[in-house]
Formats: C-alpha cells, sequence, structure tokens
C-alpha cells in the first residue's frame, strides 16, 4: 500500500521534473509542504494526501484557467529549519505559484521570512496561537477566538466550571493561548486561586502526578474543568491517568484543542467518552457537503476506516478559495491573488458559508463536541453565526491595540489603532 | 398404572395452573402501574422534542416517578443508549448488533422491533452536567439496591451533591441498613447535613464525629464554615466553633498530607519500575558487553507493536493478550536483536564510536520501516480490564491498578534476568566472555555465540518493556525515541555493569523526580535531574556502584 504511494509520489516528483523542461507553461504549480517523516508525519501526511486528491478533482474538473494543475511535494521531514529551505527551493528552483503546508506554528515561523523574501503565498490550515498577520500568508485554521474562547464560553454557562486547570504541552501555542484564557478568565471575574496552569514536556507520559494534583485542585467543592492544550502525543496517556484514577467526564470534564478524529483512531477511546473537544468541523457533522467530501476521501485513500478532521476541511476550504480567486482575477500572480482573496466565500463542510477576511483569517462557526465511543464527535454546543478570526486577541495587553487589515488604505498586518501606525513589520 | 397416570396427569395440571398463576402475577403489576403509567409514557414520549436546556426538569419528573421502567430509562440516558425513531418518535433503547445494524426495544412497553439502519433513529441527547444529574436520580433509586457496591456508590453521589429528598431517603434506610461501610456512609452524610443546618449544639456535636473522615466534601464544608464566620466581634458560641473547626481542619489536613507523601512514594516507585524495564535490557547491552545500541528503543517500540499485532489477531482475547504479549515480544525483539549483532555489530567490535553510528542508523531504518508497515499514525492498544481502574484505600488515596501491576512486573523481570546472570550455564559464559574474552575462549566458550546470545537477551527484554510501555504511552514510531535517553542515563547512573546498580538508579531517579514535580513542575523536574546526574558523574564517572576489582579493568 505504501510502497504504492511513495511509488506514485516519487513518479510524480519525476514527472514534474520532466514537466518543467517541456510544458512549464502549460500548468500551473502547487507546493505541498508537509512532514511527511519525522515525528510531525503522522498529522501532515494526511493533509499532503488532501491537497493532492484536491488537484486531482480540479483537474477531472478541466483545471484552472485552461490550465493543469501540477503538485510538486517536498518533504521537510519534521525539521524546522529544512522548512525554509524547502520553501526556498519551492518559490526559487520550482516557481511554484501557491504552497499549502506547515502544521506547527515553529515551522510556520521558519518559512515565514522566505515566503515574505520571495514573495510566495502560503495557506495554513491548522489552529494557531494568533499574533501573526502576513501579507503572504493566508490562516484557515481556528485563530483563539475562534476555538478557545468558545470553548471556555460553554464550560462557563452551560456546565457551570468555576475554577479552572490549564493543562499544555511546553511551548508557544499553549503558552500564548493560556495567557489569552488567563486574561479572559479573569476578565469574567475568576480569582487567582481558582486557576491552575500546569505545563509540560513534549510527549510526557507519567502523568500520574499532574492528574492526582487535579483530582486535589477539583476536590473544592466548586465546578472544575480542564482546558487542554496539550500536543497530540502526550494525550492518551492523560486520558488513561484520568480514566484509571476515576475521574469522569461529569466530574472534571476535559476540553482539548488539539484531539480530534485523527489523534482518536490511534487511541483506546473508553477513557475519553464524554470529554470535548472544540473545532471547527467534525466529521459527525449531516451536511451533503460533508458526505460527498467524507466519500470522496475514503474513495481517494483507498481505505473505508480513514477519517477527516478539522485542519483537512481548513485545508479544503483553503484550496476552494484559492481557485476561485485565480479564476476571478484571472491569473496566479500572488499579489493579484492576495487583493482577490479577500471577500471571497466557500461553503463550509459543516453548513454555512466561510469568508475570508481583510486580516487573512476566516469567518467559520465554532463546534463543541463530546467524545463517542467510536472515536467521533457528538456536537453539544454551536456558535449561533460564524465567528470571525481575530489575529491580534483583545485579551493580551500587547496586542489588544492591533489590527490587521490588507486592503487599502490600510494595508497592514499589524496596524495599531490608537496610533494610527502600522509597526512595518511583516508579521 | 392408571393411578399412576392419573397422578402424573394432576401434577402436570397444577404446574400448568401454577405456571399461569405466575404468569398472571406480573398482569397485577402492571395493573398497579397502570395509575403512573399515562404520566411516565407521557413524559418519556416528551424526550425526543425537548432541547438540551429544558431536559432536566423533564428527567426529574420521570425520576419522580415510582415505576420499575424509570430506573431503566434514566439508565439508558445515562449511558447514551437511548434512542428515538425519526418517524413516529417512539423512544426505544438501542444496541448494536454484528451487521452494523441497530436491535430496539421499546422502553416503556418493552416489546422488541425489528432492528434497523444508525439513520432511522437519533439518540436522546445528553451533556456531562445533565449525565452527572442523572446520576444523582439512579442513586436516590439505588440506595435500597440489594448489591452493597451499588448502594455505596449512591450514597457517595448523594453525599457529594446532596438533595432534600435524597436526606429524605437515607434518613429512613440507616435504621434498616446492615452493612457497616454503608452504614457509616449514610451517617456521614447525615452529619454534614447536620453540620449545615443544624443548631450550635448539633453542630459541635457533628464536628466532633467528623473529625476522622477524609472525605473532600467534609473538608470543604468546614473551611466554607470557617470562612463565613465573621473576623472579629465573635460571639461566644462562634468562638467555640471556630475553635473546634481549625482544630479538626488542622487534624484532617495531616493525615492528608501524610497520605500525599505516601502517594508520591508510589509514583516515583511506580516511574522507577518504567524506567527500570527500560533500562535493564541495555544495562545488559551496554553494561555487560559494552556495546552503545542506539537501536534499544526500537527494540522497545518492536515489543509495543508485537502488543499491537496480537491484539490485532486475537481481538476476542484482549484479557489475555499482554500475557500473550510478553513472550511474543522478547522472540521478536530478540530475534532482530541477534540479527542486529551478527550482522553489523560484531564486526565493529571495540570501536565504539562506529558501534554508535552504526545502530543509531538502524533505529532509523527500523523507525521508518514501521512507518512503512504500520502508517505513521499511532495505532491503538486496548488496556484490558485488570489493568483499568484503581485501588480506592480510602477517599484521598487511591492506587491505580495498572502502575501496581508494572512494579510487581518489573521486579519480576529484574529478578529472573539476575538469576539467569548469576545462576545459569549462560550466565556463567557471559559474565566469563565480559570479564576476559580470551582466557574464556581458552577454556572453550564460544565468545561469538554468547554475545550473539546476550545481545538477543538484552532487545528481549526490551520488548518486554515495550508490552508494558503499550500499557501507558502512544504506540507509534516514535516511542522508542522517548525512552532510550532515560535508560541510558539510568544504567550510567547506577553503574554500569552492575544490575543492582540500574535498579537503585531506577528507583531513585523515579522518586526524585515525582518528589521534585508538584513544586516545580515537570519541566524543570527534568532539568533538575539531569544537571543533578552530571554534576554526579563528574563527582563520581563510574556511577553508583563501580564495579571493583580486576573485573573493572
Amino acid at each position: 500500500m505504501k510502497f504504492k504511494k511513495l511509488i506514485i509520489a516519487s513518479s510524480i516528483i519525476a514527472s514534474s521534473l520532466v514537466a518543467q523542461m517541456s510544458y512549464a507553461a502549460d500548468t500551473i504549480k502547487v507546493g505541498v509542504l508537509h512532514s511527511l517523516s519525522g515525528t510531525m508525519a503522522i498529522s501532515e501526511t494526511t493533509l499532503k494526501d488532501t491537497v493532492l486528491m484536491m488537484i486531482e478533482e480540479q483537474n477531472k474538473a478541466g483545471g484552472l484557467l485552461g490550465k493543469k494543475l501540477e503538485a510538486v511535494v517536498v518533504d521537510p521531514a519534521s525539521n524546522w529549519p529544512l522548512f525554509a529551505e524547502k520553501t526556498r527551493e519551492l518559490l526559487a528552483k520550482e516557481k511554484v505559484d501557491v504552497i499549502f503546508g506547515c502544521w506547527t506554528s515553529v515551522s510556520r515561523k521558519s518559512a515565514l521570512p522566505v515566503l515574505e523574501e520571495l514573495n510566495g503565498l502560503l495557506f495554513y490550515p491548522v489552529q494557531y496561537e494568533g499574533e501573526e498577520s502576513s501579507k503572504n500568508v493566508f490562516y484557515t485554521g481556528a485563530a483563539p477566538n475562534q476555538q478557545a474562547i468558545p470553548a471556555v464560553d460553554y464550560l462557563m454557562d452551560d456546565i457551570g466550571a468555576t475554577r479552572w486547570v490549564l493543562a499544555g504541552t511546553d511551548y508557544v501555542y499553549p503558552r500564548t493561548t493560556n495567557k489569552i484564557l488567563e486574561a479572559y478568565l479573569k476578565s469574567k471575574g475568576v480569582k487567582d486561586a481558582d486557576i491552575m496552569i500546569n505545563y509540560t514536556p513534549f510527549g510526557h507520559s507519567d502523568w500520574q502526578g499532574i492528574v492526582s494534583d487535579i483530582k486535589k485542585f477539583g476536590s473544592a467543592g466548586k465546578k472544575t474543568a480542564v482546558v487542554s492544550t496539550i500536543n497530540g502525543d502526550a494525550n492518551i496517556p492523560f486520558y488513561k491517568e484520568l480514566g484509571n484514577q476515576g475521574i469522569s467526564a461529569e466530574d472534571i470534564p476535559v476540553v482539548a484543542f488539539s484531539v480530534g478524529e485523527e489523534e482518536l483512531s490511534g487511541f483506546d477511546t473508553k477513557p475519553l467518552v464524554g470529554h470535548l473537544a472544540a473545532w471547527n468541523y467534525f466529521q459527525s457533522v449531516e451536511t451533503d457537503e460533508n458526505e460527498e467530501f467524507i466519500e470522496n476521501w475514503k474513495a481517494y485513500i483507498g481505505d473505508k476506516k480513514r477519517v477527516t478532521n478539522d485542519p483537512m476541511e481548513a485545508t479544503y476550504i483553503g484550496f476552494k478559495m484559492w481557485a476561485k480567486a485565480v479564476e476571478k482575477v484571472g491569473t496566479t500572480d500572488v499579489d493579484a491573488v492576495e487583493q482577490g482573496l479577500i471577500g471571497i466565500a466557500v461553503p463550509n463542510l459543516t453548513g454555512g458559508i466561510a469568508v475570508m477576511n481583510a486580516n487573512h483569517h476566516l469567518s467559520k462557526p465554532v463546534l463543541i463536541g463530546e467524545i463517542q465511543e467510536d472515536g467521533q464527535f457528538e456536537v453539544v454546543s454551536e456558535t449561533p453565526g460564524t465567528v470571525i478570526g481575530d489575529a491580534w486577541s483583545d485579551f493580551l495587553p500587547s496586542s489588544q491595540n492591533l489590527i490587521s487589515d490588507w486592503t487599502a488604505p490600510v494595508k497592514c498586518g499589524n496596524f495599531d489603532v490608537k496610533t494610527a501606525k502600522c509597526s512595518g513589520q511583516n508579521f | 398404572m392408571k393411578r399412576i397416570f392419573s397422578v402424573l396427569l394432576t401434577v402436570l395440571l397444577s404446574f400448568i395452573i401454577s405456571g399461569q398463576a405466575l404468569a398472571n402475577t406480573p398482569v397485577l403489576t402492571d395493573a398497579e402501574n397502570t395509575a403512573t403509567d399515562p404520566i411516565l409514557t407521557e413524559l418519556v414520549s416528551k424526550l425526543p422534542a425537548t432541547k438540551l436546556k429544558k431536559m432536566l426538569p423533564l428527567v426529574e419528573q420521570i425520576a419522580a416517578i415510582k415505576d420499575d421502567r424509570t430506573r431503566n430509562v434514566l439508565e439508558l440516558m445515562l449511558n447514551g443508549d437511548l434512542y428515538y425513531l425519526k418517524a413516529d418518535k417512539t423512544v426505544v433503547s438501542a444496541l448494536k448488533n454484528d451487521d452494523s445494524l441497530y436491535a430496539l426495544k421499546n422502553v416503556l412497553t418493552d416489546e422488541s422491533l425489528s432492528p434497523v439502519k444508525k439513520s432511522k433513529i437519533r439518540k436522546v441527547r445528553t451533556n456531562n452536567s445533565l449525565r452527572g444529574d442523572i446520576r444523582s436520580f439512579i442513586a436516590k433509586i439505588d440506595l435500597t439496591d440489594k448489591n452493597k457496591d451499588v448502594r455505596i456508590q449512591a450514597v457517595k453521589q448523594l453525599l457529594d451533591n446532596p438533595s432534600a429528598s435524597g436526606l429524605e431517603a437515607v434518613q429512613s434506610l440507616i435504621s434498616q441498613e446492615k452493612d457497616k461501610d454503608v452504614r457509616e456512609l449514610m451517617n456521614v452524610t447525615l452529619l454534614l447535613n447536620q453540620l449545615k443546618t443544624g443548631n450550635h449544639a448539633q453542630v459541635m456535636a457533628a464536628i466532633t464525629q467528623l473529625q476522622d473522615t477524609l472525605e473532600p466534601s467534609v473538608k470543604n464544608t468546614m473551611v466554607k464554615m470557617l470562612n463565613a464566620l465573621p473576623e472579629t466581634s465573635k460571639t461566644a458560641e462562634q468562638k467555640e466553633l471556630a475553635k473546634s473547626l481549625t482544630k479538626v481542619i488542622n487534624a484532617i489536613e495531616d493525615k492528608r498530607s501524610f497520605f500525599e507523601v505516601v502517594e508520591n512514594i508510589f509514583f516515583g516507585l511506580s516511574l522507577g519500575s518504567v524506567l527500570l524495564l527500560a533500562a535493564i535490557g541495555l544495562a545488559i547491552t551496554f553494561g555487560v558487553m559494552g556495546v552503545i545500541n542506539m537501536a534499544h528503543g526500537e527494540m522497545m517500540m518492536l515489543g509495543a507493536y508485537t502488543t499491537y499485532v496480537i491484539q490485532l489477531a486475537f481481538p476476542n482475547l484482549i484479557e489475555y493478550s499482554l500475557l500473550m504479549a510478553v513472550p511474543a515480544a522478547f522472540l521478536v525483539s530478540g530475534f532482530v536483536g541477534i540479527i542486529i549483532e551478527r550482522g553489523v555489530i560484531r564486526y565493529l567490535k571495540g570501536r565504539p564510536l562506529e558501534t554508535l553510528l552504526a545502530t543509531f542508523g538502524i533505529s532509523l531504518i527500523l523507525q521508518q520501516l514501521v512507518r512503512t508497515i504500520f502508517s505513521p499514525l499511532n495505532r491503538q492498544v486496548q488496556a484490558p480490564e485488570w489493568m483499568t481502574g484503581s485501588w480506592v484505600i480510602n477517599p484521598v488515596f487511591s492506587l491505580t491498578y495498572n502502575r501496581l501491576y508494572i512494579i510487581i512486573f518489573s521486579l519480576m523481570v529484574f529478578f529472573t534476568l539476575l538469576l539467569i546472570l548469576k545462576k545459569s550455564a549462560l550466565g556463567l559464559h557471559v559474565r566469563a566472555v565480559s570479564q576476559n574474552r580470551d582466557m574464556a575462549r581458552a577454556l572453550s566458550i564460544k565468545s561469538d555465540w554468547v554475545d550473539a546470545i546476550t545481545f538477543g537477551l538484552g532487545s528481549g527484554i526490551a520488548g518486554v518493556a515495550g508490552v508494558v510501555l503499550s500499557q501507558l504511552t502512544n504506540v507509534g514510531p516514535n516511542l522508542g525515541q522517548a525512552y532510550i535517553i532515560d535508560s541510558f542515563l539510568v544504567v550510567v547512573f547506577g553503574g554500569v555493569g552492575n544490575l543492582w546498580g540500574t535498579l537503585v538508579a531506577a528507583m531513585s531517579l523515579g522518586s526524585i523526580n515525582k518528589f521534585l514535580e508538584p513544586a516545580v513542575g515537570s519541566v524543570l523536574a527534568n532539568i533538575i535531574v539531569l544537571v543533578g546526574l552530571v554534576l554526579f558523574i563528574q563527582k563520581r564517572p563510574k556511577g553508583l556502584f563501580p564495579q571493583k576489582g580486576r573485573a573493572a579493568d
């Protein structure tokens, strides 16, 4: 199976080299910058396949501007500096028109200077900590106000939580998200003594002490909830330990921002049932678009058990938007497409319409789901309309005056509304 | 003959009649139920259309009806097995059967309906807070259950979320309760209520009686009461109350902190036993043979994947899968170990740097191989029933079963290995070769084969460690990398070539880590342990228990 894919992938690369020589003018090149080996391969390989599937579909429908699309797949191997090198390779050597890629924030930060130097175009499909808006990047995943804040609102209003554990892996996304959440909770009148913050290293597997602390923290007679920004791999031992120490979702619910269908497919889901996750997409949402997408995906990948997840939807929306914008402006020129993308609307897979805003972030609905035994989510809460992605959080003192607007006359990623100045720095 | 026949006939007849009478009894109870029946039917039929936010009052009404079916409805709802037909909104229980259809049963009439596809039915919605309430409602019903554990759970539920009707039920049942544990818990529930609502004398009496209870809600209530008292200008009664409250709270606090220390020791030993399992194979290959094997972690990964394959091959024997996986993983990893030794390491004898690089390369090859065969995604290894849950000793102290078994298992592996090395012929040969290779060869020991078998043994033990790790962490291609550094730390700290040193080192590293963690957080705890270790090695380069005498050279 895998071997076959390897052959296909290498033949695509080989054929792309041949194509470059003879028919360079007749194709539009799409760069795929996802790790296919190393730690992040677990999450990113799926997104590479999603992009390839979208390209295949687009080509079946006649391509774009009368040209065929052609994928250029590179492997940055979960190695952050390599993301910059591979971005340079894609832009300078392969001369791709657009790149879909990156997962971790550090990989995006690594590719960013190259993108801005060579004026590339990147679609970034993963939820992230915000505090960034580059002219050359479109963020189709959730900003903190599209995931973390609605989740906390749900726990506060519907579950009645008054005591909070913010648990995360020790890196930039959890640290920033927790800073935002802490400020938000305090603005809602939660006291310092009712917030417990805990960081653990990557891949932490011995959760006994921390879970026991959470249990003690939660036995103070107030409803307690855990907001987890724990990174993928460390999650399973964490939930196992919760289950073993007898903490159920009814006692202390855990809402996670990094646990989706794909991660759950590697889990023994018994200890997780009833815990929560906040995303903009769940595979279980019943709409015609979603059913078609799931069917296509299963057929493309040749595995009936494969699941879909939120970053896949973000990739799907990003790809559709880019294709629409290219048709609209009639060229693949980065500056034209960048302006053309703002205002483009594409139907969500979960119903409703996603719109690309002037700050390069999407308007999307936010869903809260409870984990079921089959590894799927059941939606228990949904924002009434769509939420506009906010690049700069209003709850951090350093960014509360900043906005991002890439339309004229502002044309700035970090415009200070108080001083009416653009810091000039591009991200 | 005829008489016998007639007797038989009468007996038969009487059976039939009594059988009919038996069959009649449920009909009679049904008749009794008819008084409440229309209400229950009406309320249950409201379930499908009710919004989640308005569900609680409805469920409360249902729970208030004294009917045998009430508990069933609540229980089904709690477990998420309560559905309704999209077509006519009949409320049913649904169970998935083999051919991915759902077997339905009307919850009110108990009649079975024909199985349908998932798309024909929809779940009656619940969420966490509603399920918590349902649990309380069921608890009230369960107070009279025959099973002691069910009753204890029920009282516990009411202790943490007391309601007026629940307390009434406890009050009326306590005198009939025969079991001591249940009665005690009921008593605590009532005393707690007395503490909250009684007059001064009653409160004082309740405080004295509750001073030995560790239930968190008791302490919480007392702390709340103490905080509610005015800071200054207390009345004489209030002063007395504050004094005895402070005394009892301090006494409870002391007991809790004692158990906290005991708990930390357990956590430390349990982390230590995982480190021990991971390191002990390395203690043989690195410690005894002197081979720096960077692919040691991948041997563990292979063991974990063996567990996965076994569970895949025998999906009905999950309970025994670990017992089968232990020997299988030993063989698989041991076999791969022998191949590595025969194929690569023996050509690099005496060249540690090249061995290090070669084995590191092998580790990368093995990782990518697993990625290619099993996909880069984590694989799901299930935990058998006996490895889940915890042994509750008192309300603030419990031991999780999986950790308990792992401590025992790692000690078993340790002592078995010790026995092999000290008492068996193989052990003798291994020690002979590692101490003086030429002399051993002169005494007709096949040193090449001893090397291969020793390396296989070390790798096999790593495979067994992988089985254990599959119960604690993710089974993925990167599993081994997370443990390889810790393993080397343990072996170096304990002293190369000394199994006892490995045991002491693993347990002390685990305990130090767990005692530091609550104070400084787990990130800093790791750093402190590492820095401490580096300093220690500066002082004693040969570890805790260095080899002495001629063997050390």
